[in-house]
């Protein structure tokens, strides 16, 4: 791979493109990609094999849903981040996705993975539908449009609830207790730790897909939308399809998540999803960061583990917590619009340059 | 063709046939340029008239079907994308256009080459200045199958050197691509340089069109561009 000859390779290579682009384009895989797949093995491994057994059952289930939270905060952060939609109903997509498993296992059994891609499906349909306003409207109406659909949607939770095994399209027994409702889980992973790896997995999967996206040919028409219409319809971008595909995707990634949580220890029941929980979404998805998918994983520590861990061990409440929040996004919306994952790379990049002094010139900060 | 907003009319009934190769497009501030070229790409409705290129009535299509068709243009101000690298956006282009290619990434480093950002392929445009973003555009512009590559002041507030580099590339653009070009820019010697052909526009009228030299030494575009001091005196 020299970086010199181009115009020879072209004379050898003229059949194969692949070939070809991987010569005259050196840096297609950079130092910098394969040293992050080392450390996205590392993570997946240390959360598979090693989290399970430092954990007491209580934190493995709160780190269980901080994983799965992970997968919505991406979503968030993909239409916020990516294509720069902000919309205030992520948290309606996790409620129809846990609905929507819990209805349709009630109604025909299927293998869980089959049901977690027909729940995503599903949500995607919703999310598109509900993208909908965001081809005539942007920034803080496209907001509130979203917020009122949240709304409207946690209201009708309230009234039909969670599916406990009635008739109906509600799939709800008035007569019956309405607690919570628990998916059942698939055969391999009935236990807490075995539905941990599993709920891993897909959640690694969410990731995947998301990142194909972003470094596709969506991502490329995404980040013109994300700068300007003019930019993208100049560009040949069909601006309604690409809009309606982000929030399609968003909400996929996100139902399949709802179906986690619904599976999940404890089930999933109706105060679980409070309207106002979309706006606390948007906050730490911004603190975490939006323009990386390391971002989601922050903003998931930040929703469910930080205020565990503040409440535990210091006593805090969570109250005091939503207000930090408030303070975190003041921060991050005047210093740091990164957010929180760009400030550990800018750490990263410090700590790298004191400990490799001859490395110090090429590391140009960005 | 006709183009009226509220009160103002940019673009008078004008008609206008530009032949193969490189155009000229001048004329004084408000002359109806760039709303001429906000018509071929769609951002603007005609009140009247059509647009044929290469056959096609153009204005039927809707604006991101023209890109995808071949309309390319680049703005006063740049519309490559400030954080996607060189590559990436004119692999952006190039992927949404409808002509089918096996030698897509290959056809965009070719354009990037042709530009002479080769070396910055993989540096976001963010980063570049502004020339260098101007050559983006041009790259966007030139990448895979144009048909009508619109130059929209493409060396305003460029020093001359860069300018002369510019039209350097301006002028291979149609013989590399067979693409019809149309080049808008105040800067006389540019013109000159890569137009074969130059119309000049006056509120929003065709006063004068032919051959670049022949143009440019009329007595009635002079007027036009340099004021009408005679007729002030008189």
């Amino acid at each position: 791979m020299s970086s010199g000859s181009i115009t020879d390779v072209r004379d050898v290579q003229p059949a194969r493109a692949a070939d070809a682009i991987d010569t005259r384009l050196p840096s297609m895989i950079t130092a910098t990609t394969r040293l992050r797949v080392v450390v996205l093995t590392i993570v997946f491994l240390v959360l598979c094999f090693g989290v399970p057994y430092l954990l007491t059952s209580f934190w493995l289930q709160i780190t269980l849903q901080a994983v799965i939270y992970s997968a919505v905060t991406l979503g968030l952060g993909l239409l916020v981040g990516r294509v720069g939609m902000f919309s205030l109903c992520q948290m309606v997509f996790v409620v129809s996705g846990a609905w929507m498993s819990l209805r349709i296992e009630q109604e025909w059994s299927m293998p869980f993975p089959l049901l977690l891609l027909v729940t995503g499906v599903l949500t995607g349909v919703l999310g598109s539908i509900i993208g909908i306003p965001a081809l005539r409207l942007s920034g803080l109406y496209l907001a509130l449009i979203t917020l009122m659909a949240a709304g409207a949607i946690t209201l009708l939770l309230k009234v039909y609830k969670f599916p406990n095994g009635g008739g109906g399209f509600w799939g709800f027994d008035t007569t019956k207790p309405s607690g919570s409702a628990a998916l059942p889980r698939p055969s391999i992973a009935l236990g807490d730790i075995a539905y941990f790896r599993y709920s891993l997995v897909v959640v690694s999967l969410m990731f995947l897909l998301v990142t194909w996206h972003i470094k596709g040919k969506p991502g490329r028409a995404w980040a013109s939308i994300r700068q300007s219409q003019v930019t993208a319809v100049s560009a040949g971008v069909h601006t309604t399809l690409y809009k309606l595909w982000a929030f399609a995707l968003s909400a996929f990634i996100t139902g399949v998540a709802g179906a986690l949580l619904a599976a999940g220890p404890g089930g999933v029941s109706v105060n679980q999803f409070p309207v106002e929980g979309s706006i606390i979404l948007l906050a730490v998805v911004l603190m975490g960061g939006v323009y990386s998918v390391w971002g989601a994983v922050i903003a998931a520590f930040l929703l469910r583990i930080l205020p565990r861990l503040l409440e535990q061990k210091i006593g805090l409440s969570s109250e005091v917590l939503t207000m930090l929040f408030g303070l975190g996004v003041i921060q991050v919306l005047l210093t740091t619009p990164g957010g929180i994952v760009s400030d550990l790379a800018r750490l990263g990049d410090a700590v790298k340059r004191r400990f490799s002094r001859a490395d110090a010139g090429a590391g140009a900060p960005s | 063709m006709t183009v009226r907003f509220g009160g103002v009319t940019p673009i008078d009934n004008m008609t206008l046939t530009l032949g193969a190769g490189t155009n000229g497009l001048i004329g004084p501030n408000g002359a109806g340029k760039t709303t001429f070229f906000n018509v071929l790409s769609g951002f603007v409705r005609p009140q009247s008239g059509s647009v044929t290129a290469f056959g096609v009535d153009v204005l039927a299509m809707p604006p991101f079907k023209r890109a995808r068709w071949g309309v390319r243009r680049t703005f006063q101000t740049e519309q490559a994308v400030a954080n996607l690298s060189v590559y990436e956006n004119v692999l952006l282009i190039e992927e949404q256009s409808s002509r089918r290619s096996t030698t897509r990434r290959e056809d965009v480093i070719d354009a990037v080459e042709f530009v002479g950002l080769g070396p910055k392929i993989r540096h976001e445009v963010g980063t570049l200045g502004a020339a260098e973003r101007r050559l983006v555009e041009v790259a966007r512009a030139v990448v895979g199958k144009p048909r009508l590559v619109l130059l929209d002041e493409p060396a305003a507030g460029l020093p001359d050197d860069e300018t002369v580099v510019l039209g350097n590339i301006i002028r291979q653009i149609p013989e590399r691509t067979g693409a019809m070009v149309v080049l808008v820019d105040h800067d006389m010697e540019l013109v000159s340089a890569t137009c074969g052909q130059v119309a000049v526009l006056d509120f929003g009228r065709v006063i004068a069109n032919g051959p670049t030299r022949d143009v440019l030494a009329d007595p009635l575009v002079i007027r036009a561009y340099l004021g009408d001091d005679e007729s002030v005196q008189a």
